[in-house]
């Protein structure tokens, strides 16, 4: 590749200590227990795209997320945006025109807004804490652009949030996130507390900003369609890892990973009617005490003596990447395609 | 009994009083289940829904109430039961299952005996049997070692296995009827489809008639038998799960099925339903959808449709009348 890319993740790793204190350590005779929520991931991403990580609850998604806005300090690995090194916090200081470009949207509109205060000064926060506006009127205006530029009125700037629906807010929320003028967004699962109706004017309306601003969506969710929908890369994780990426046509249409393929599996589909799916086993382990080996063992079908002994790494495949032993050794079934035409 | 149904809903109106004016959650719903069937009640989040099953069972919130139509199981009216009538019919023949599988155990009791409270409340077994009973349940919902788990506490379940037991709960006394409200949406993909494979098994074994609540329409096209769309209060159309999402006849049920981001073939848009749902408040004259409607006239902005026969199903909307506008 002769670009580099926007942002570069490399052996990123998080853990979080969640043991008892000590004193109960001490009495009860028990150790640390450490979570290990982000694992040794990898991925980059080019200026202009969409890259989505999809997983289950607890496999380390929104971790990722957090860390890369800055909002937790990495344990090890680096975070590199457009050739400068963010990771630790100290370095991310020293480049405040970075953090300035990234910008985060949440998942819970009813929690993310400042129920005290007027839409329009949540909107404006971004331009006086960074001082990006000094006057009022300059404020007033820029405001009322970003508001329209959602699909709000300007009038909407001297409301409170309650008065908005949830997909209304998730919209605010937007606004606010443009007021920065960033090129880097990172959405943590933006439309899964809205209806899907909702969902489609949210989703519609990120592209078409896109597409205005060239913005570069960090996609995280867990609906799989949502990100067949919005993506052109998909990152897989599991436990803390990344188990497959590829771009979106490939990831869907040719899955590798036996955890891909079960979750893809796992979508009702509305063609699907009254159709008896493959049976899932078995459930995500606790990540305080997850299996040795490849982590999806477990659940896995294909698994087999080294797949409960040694971490695959990740393999680089056409269209992407995959770190499974099964597919390395080449065991792996074909995947059914699709019969529908 | 001449009659197949299992439950008959007829013209239900559930109003809340409140100091600003009557709000009506559930406007003018009829719907009926047939023994051992599955009835989805789908819509977006304040559509009367949820209030709809709860009326059902009888668990209205105050100052929720039923303010006028009737519901009737095996024929039976069941709407205007006193407290305690109801409640020997709540569990025994009409189970429960709510979204949030946590909340729905108490977390101070181990779940066996809360299963063989529920048991012994409904059936005449002694607590041996009951006992017996309820390890037999959880093995039933493929909860493994079943006769060990029994002593735990809900907290030592993960989200589906606790989904697992409270399914267990709502068969502990084989009712004849299921109202699951959202019963995966607290679940992750894999784990729902286990629950839905489950509930969907056990109701053909058990012949179980369940009325499947749910915002997810994926969910109801794999295990509804017929659907009912809602939409601020009302049906909106209702009929054969594979008329309504094939050949859908409301504008609402267009919009709402365009809007679910397909797999397989890549839109640059998705269909949008511009606007929101209307707050219970200010539900529009005429036809509740008419402000966000592609196809609004002018018959819809005064006159309520009622449900009428399209193809298969039956939609709410002026565009199926048969018969001219007599206006």
């Amino acid at each position: 590749m002769s670009k580099t890319p926007m942002l570069s993740v490399t052996n990123l790793k998080r853990v979080f200590d969640v043991s008892a204190p000590w004193l109960n350590r001490m009495l009860e005779g028990k150790g640390r227990s450490i979570v290990r929520a982000v694992d040794g991931v990898n991925f980059s991403i080019d200026k202009g795209e969409t890259f989505s990580l999809v997983g289950e609850s607890g496999c380390g998604k929104s971790t990722v997320a957090r860390l890369i806005v800055g909002l937790y300090e990495p344990s090890d690995g680096s975070i590199n945006f457009e050739g400068v090194e963010i990771g630790q916090a100290a370095t991310r200081a020293k480049h405040p025109e970075i953090q300035g470009r990234m910008q985060m949207i949440f998942q819970d509109p009813y929690a993310s807004l400042n129920p005290r205060w007027r839409v329009g000064d949540i909107v404006a926060e971004p331009l006086r804490f960074r001082r990006l506006l000094k006057s009022r009127a300059e404020i007033q205006t820029r405001v009322g652009e970003l508001l329209a530029q959602v699909g709000l009125s300007p009038l909407d700037a001297r409301k409170y949030p309650h008065e908005f629906s949830g997909g209304q807010r998730q919209r605010i929320s937007i606004a606010r996130a443009l007021a920065g003028e960033p090129e880097f967004l990172v959405c943590d699962e933006p439309t899964s507390a809205l209806d899907v109706s909702v969902q489609a004017q949210i989703l519609n309306l990120m592209k078409e900003l896109q597409r205005k601003l060239n913005l570069t969506y960090l996609f995280i969710s867990h609906n799989l369609a949502v990100v067949y929908h919005v993506s052109d890369k998909v990152g897989v994780m599991y436990l803390g890892r990344l188990v497959e990426w590829a771009d979106t046509q490939t990831l869907f249409e040719r899955p590798l990973h036996p955890y891909t393929r079960m979750l893809l599996d796992a979508i009702p589909d509305l063609d699907m009617t009254g159709r008896a799916r493959t049976p899932v086993a078995g459930e995500v382990p606790s990540p305080l005490n997850p299996p040795p080996g490849c982590s999806f063992h477990p659940r896995c079908p294909l698994a087999n003596e080294r797949c409960r002994r040694e971490v695959p790494k990740a393999l680089p495949v056409e269209g992407g990447a995959v770190a499974c032993h099964a597919v390395e050794e080449n065991r792996l079934p074909p995947w059914k395609t699709q019969a529908a035409a | 009994m001449t009659s197949p149904k299992l439950l008959e809903v007829k013209n239900l109106r559930v109003e809340f009083p409140t100091r600003r004016g009557t709000l009506v959650a559930v406007d003018d719903v009829s719907l009926e289940i047939a023994a051992g069937e599955v009835l989805g009640v789908v819509g977006e989040s304040g559509a009367g829904k949820s209030m709809t099953g709860a009326a059902i069972i009888g668990l209205l919130e105050p100052p929720g109430r039923i303010a006028s139509g009737e519901i009737r199981l095996e024929g039976r009216r069941i709407d205007n039961l006193p407290y305690h009538e109801m409640r020997r019919i709540r569990g025994r023949q009409i189970g429960a299952i709510f979204q949030d599988p946590l909340t729905s155990l108490n977390p101070l009791y181990k779940v066996g005996d809360q299963l063989i409270e529920t048991i012994q409340t409904h059936l005449p077994l002694t607590h041996a049997q009951a006992r017996d009973r309820a390890v037999k349940l959880l093995e039933d919902v493929g909860i493994p070692s079943a006769a060990e788990r029994i002593t735990h506490y809900p907290h030592q379940f993960s989200g589906g296995m606790r989904q697992r037991v409270v399914i267990a709960l709502a068969l502990a006394a084989e009712p004849k009827l299921i109202i699951a409200d959202e019963p995966t949406t607290a679940l992750d993909v894999s784990i729902q489809a286990q629950i839905i494979q489950l509930l969907r098994r056990l109701c053909r074994e058990h012949g179980t008639a369940v009325m499947l609540v749910t915002h997810d329409m994926g969910v109801i096209a794999e295990t509804a038998d017929r659907v009912a769309v809602m939409y601020a209060g009302r049906i909106a159309e209702i009929g054969p799960v594979q008329d309504v999402i094939k050949r859908p006849h409301h504008p609402y049920t267009v919009g709402l099925m365009g809007a679910i981001p397909a797999m397989g073939h890549k839109a640059e848009r998705l269909t949008q339903i511009d606007g929101s749902m209307p707050r219970l408040n200010a539900i529009p004259k005429g036809c509740a959808f008419n402000p966000r409607c592609p196809k609004v006239f002018d018959r819809c902005r005064v006159e309520r449709p009622d449900p009428m026969p399209a193809g298969n199903s039956n939609a709410a909307c002026w565009l199926v009348a048969k018969e001219p506008a007599h206006v």
